[in-house]
């Protein structure tokens, strides 16, 4: 299982701040949301990051998920 | 000076040979003696030069073109308009906006917005056939600031664009790309339980990155569809992909070589000339040379937004801050795409606060595309937010420092834009600047001093490597990463570090798309993290063969091998040492050619942040502000080369001097530019500064083999800030728009004065 952080952006889509969810990939993490509240699968990939356990990763869909995982989804960051 | 959590031995590089020392850079004698080439500088066989015509107009229909005189003048080998490019509307809504961007189609939507481009034997007969065609607009009413562009009825740029971020979406278009909402706690209580309240409005206008180096390309497109392009830039491989999307070819049909670079600061992050010299140099036939000037450099590429920042802030008596509440709406310029979400996620980074609302908009408007600048977004928060907290401190009665060092974010402390920090150094460059000469020395009286903070995420990203051996035994390190701020001196310094031989040794080169794997931009201070950890592994996949051949020539086991002070040893001493160059020099008969190359998508950027101070000398007859002193301290994790790192701390903090006292764009009412050139828009030189104080702190990033961070961008984040704060506490007035330019301040004195009266 690995908790989901819900930005407030995104809990205006969920209605909770976070929740904990069964998915061993970002792939399958974001599968199983986008099932759940059909359409935010999009939100998430389109030019979001994620932060797994703290590290910020710019193009994670394929990343693995560790047992007990803290996901955040935040806005892609640039830089100048 | 440089400040480090671990201890030292009176050396400024404990443990290291060559990481920390401060070698001549290896391309400084051909850019000091002109031998550089930088993007206008090549010359093909045949070459013609390109010209573009552009809007004079801030928003209009394009009506009709007529290009038939201009295709008939002297010269003229080529004239294309947006009819000539592959269609938006085949495109993802990025790429549409960026290929609209490049040429206009039905709509103008900036002074500047390319309409047509011509390309002729010279420049002169290019310019001269631009001036021929005949375009017929239908002038449309603007929109020239956020206030504007959001209003209800304001006129809109695009009449598809639907506001992200809001669930359910609008179902109406407006000016409003996105919203970004970050939000903890209960924001009601926060500020129930403060003792003092203070809430303030901030603007800025947009300003330009002020690269020395107008934007150059030269393209020449084979008949067989494939094109070589040489331009300036800050990464090749994003102007391809770029290029290709708005031309609809594949990537791999272009091969980009890169120039060098004459600044850039987060504006040649993206593409302007490129595809138009590529379609040029099709239609002509011929190899095409575009180059800006600096009135279209300033009216057509991509200043950091205008904004408005508001900003609401608590805190008890002990100083703990209980609240903030900041909303902020940011000029995207022509297209979506304002640093508004890094602006939103870095407005409070460098506080622990538990109950806070940031709510951020990025809209369009009449102006150009804005490109990034220097930690994208995040001055336009600091300018509000530091300058709100200095208030606070004021109203309590606390040092600045020590009201920071009471709501510091530290490692665990939850980011406002969600996951918990890993070990940071943001206490560590308070403690700097509070125990530094210049925050010890008494404020000179008529002076006033100011503090502020900032924060930067650093990213890692895409890098390639290779390390080649000669025979000589000697070095090449090659990249795909432009170097803007000295890296070929830190590659240089990594392979030195690693193969313990001299860094006069190592060749460090950038090379064109075809010839390395894809390498993201130099920008986001990701280069010495990410490039430098490629090089570091290239260079140890190196050290490891060299002792397998060291294991060959012995005839023994490699473990019986090791690589000291750049020759392979036997553990035994019964062997004598194998030089890098012996074993080179031998390479065919142990297995050929030693080369090596590693790709990575490295990850584990370590957060930066600074604080910094300056003493500020307002002239009250004038309204003119002097920098009397500056210092700056910042976390590097790590710095490899630190005269590059003092340099870009340094160049943070004057590029930020000159936001904050007189840079901007001025608009007149028909939202075209006053002041495009260096004349009318001030960047600050060398006499308007003092040196600028530097404290590289060093707390290592875990996850970097020598515990890089990063340095290229939080210098920028707190001066605007902190010159306001410091202007505050030597004239009693309370800056709110940037810039602080000797007639707002003026106006500032004229209210006190009045007030008082």
């Amino acid at each position: 299982m690995v908790t989901v952080k819900f930005s407030a952006t995104l809990k205006a889509t969920t209605g909770t701040d976070e929740i904990e969810v069964d998915a061993p990939s970002v792939r399958r993490l974001v599968r199983l949301l986008d099932e759940r509240w059909p359409g935010i699968g999009e939100q998430l990939t389109a030019g979001m990051a994620v932060a797994i356990n703290g590290e910020i990763i710019p193009d994670a869909m394929f990343e693995e998920l560790p047992d007990g995982a803290e996901v955040h989804f935040l806005p892609a960051i640039a830089g100048g | 000076m440089t400040i480090t959590d671990e201890p030292q031995a009176g050396n400024e590089t404990p443990g290291y040979k060559w990481v920390g020392t401060r070698p001549i850079r290896p391309d400084g004698l051909d850019k000091v003696t002109g031998k550089a080439r930088f993007g206008a500088d090549l010359v093909l066989p045949n070459m013609i030069e390109g010209a573009f015509l552009r809007s004079p107009h801030a928003h209009a229909r394009i009506v009709s073109i007529d290009t038939s005189a201009a295709e008939t003048m002297p010269g003229v080998q080529a004239v294309i308009t947006g009819a000539d490019f592959p269609s938006p509307d085949d495109m993802a809504p990025g790429d549409a906006f960026q290929a609209m961007k490049i040429m206009a189609r039905d709509k103008v939507l900036f002074e500047g917005h390319p309409v047509a481009a011509v390309a002729a034997t010279s420049r002169a007969e290019a310019m001269a056939a631009a001036k021929a065609i005949v375009v017929e607009y239908e002038v449309l009413p603007h929109v020239g600031t956020v206030g504007e562009a959001m209003a209800d009825d304001a006129p809109l740029l695009h009449d598809t664009l639907i506001t992200s971020g809001i669930d359910p979406a609008p179902d109406t278009p407006s000016n409003i790309a996105a919203r970004n909402l970050l939000e903890r706690g209960d924001l009601d209580a926060g500020f129930a339980a403060a003792d003092v309240i203070v809430e303030r409005t901030f603007t800025n206008k947009p300003v330009h990155q002020g690269y020395i180096e107008p934007h150059a390309a030269v393209a020449d497109a084979s008949q067989n569809g494939r094109a070589n392009l040489w331009c300036s830039s800050q990464g090749h491989f994003d102007m391809r992909s770029m290029t290709a999307k708005v031309l609809s070819c594949p990537p791999s049909m272009i091969n980009v070589t890169p120039a060098e670079i004459g600044g850039g600061f987060g504006g040649k992050t993206t593409i302007y000339l490129e595809p138009v010299a590529i379609l040029l140099s099709r239609k002509a036939n011929r190899p095409v040379r575009m180059v800006m000037d600096r009135d279209e450099v300033f009216k057509a590429t991509g200043p950091t937004s205008g904004a408005e920042v508001r900003v609401k802030m608590g805190v008890t008596n002990d100083g703990t801050i209980t609240a903030a509440d900041v909303w902020m709406a940011l000029e995207a310029g022509a297209f979506p795409g304002s640093p508004m979400g890094p602006a939103t996620m870095t407005a409070l980074a460098c506080y622990d606060i538990a109950n806070f609302r940031v709510e951020g908009f990025d809209v369009v408007c009449n102006k150009p595309k804005v490109a990034a600048y220097r930690a994208p977004g995040a001055p336009i928060s600091a300018w509000g937010v530091e300058s709100v907290v200095d208030e606070l401190a004021s109203e309590i009665g606390m040092d600045p420092i020590e009201l920071r060092l009471k709501n510091p974010a530290v490692e665990g402390v939850q980011a406002p834009y969600g996951p918990a920090f890993p070990r940071i150094g943001f206490v560590e460059t308070l403690e700097a600047i509070r125990d530094s000469d210049h925050y010890r020395s008494p404020v000179a009286p008529g002076h006033g001093r100011g503090v502020a903070c900032g924060f930067w995420f650093n990213i890692g990203g895409n890098s390639v490597a290779t390390v080649n051996v000669h025979e000589d035994g000697n070095v090449s390190v090659i990249t795909g990463s432009p170097d803007i701020g000295g890296s070929r001196s830190s590659m240089a310094l990594f392979v030195a570090e690693e193969l313990g031989i001299d860094v006069d040794r190592i060749n460090p080169q950038i090379v064109d798309t075809d010839t390395i794997g894809h390498t993201d931009v130099t920008g986001g201070s990701r280069v010495t993290l990410s490039a430098g950890k490629v090089v570091v592994e290239a260079s140890r996949k190196v050290k490891a063969d060299l002792c397998r051949r060291a294991a060959k020539a012995w005839d023994c086991d490699i473990d019986e091998v090791e690589w000291v002070q750049g020759q392979a040893q036997h553990i035994s001493g019964t062997e004598s040492p194998l030089s890098l160059a012996a074993i080179a020099k031998n390479a065919g008969r142990t297995g050929g050619p030693i080369s090596f190359t590693h790709a990575e998508n490295v990850r584990g950027a370590g957060a930066g942040f600074t604080t910094q101070v300056v003493d500020v000398e307002v002239d009250e007859e004038l309204g003119h502000t002097t920098i009397v002193r500056y210092t700056t301290a910042q976390d590097a994790g790590k710095a490899i080369h630190p005269s590059y790192v003092e340099g870009q701390m340094q160049g943070g903090v004057v590029q930020g001097i000159g936001w904050a006292l007189n840079e901007e764009y001025i608009h007149r009412a028909d939202g075209t530019l006053d002041n495009p050139s260096f004349l009318d828009y001030r960047i600050p030189v060398a006499s308007d500064l003092p040196m600028i104080e530097t404290i590289v702190v060093e707390v290592p990033n875990p996850a970097h083999p020598y515990g890089v961070r990063g340095v290229g961008e939080a210098g920028i984040v707190p001066p605007m800030a902190a010159i306001g704060n410091a202007i505050e506490r030597s004239t009693g007035c309370r800056m709110a728009d940037l810039p602080m330019s000797p007639v707002r301040m003026l106006e500032a004195i004229n209210e006190r004065n009045a007030a008082a009266d």
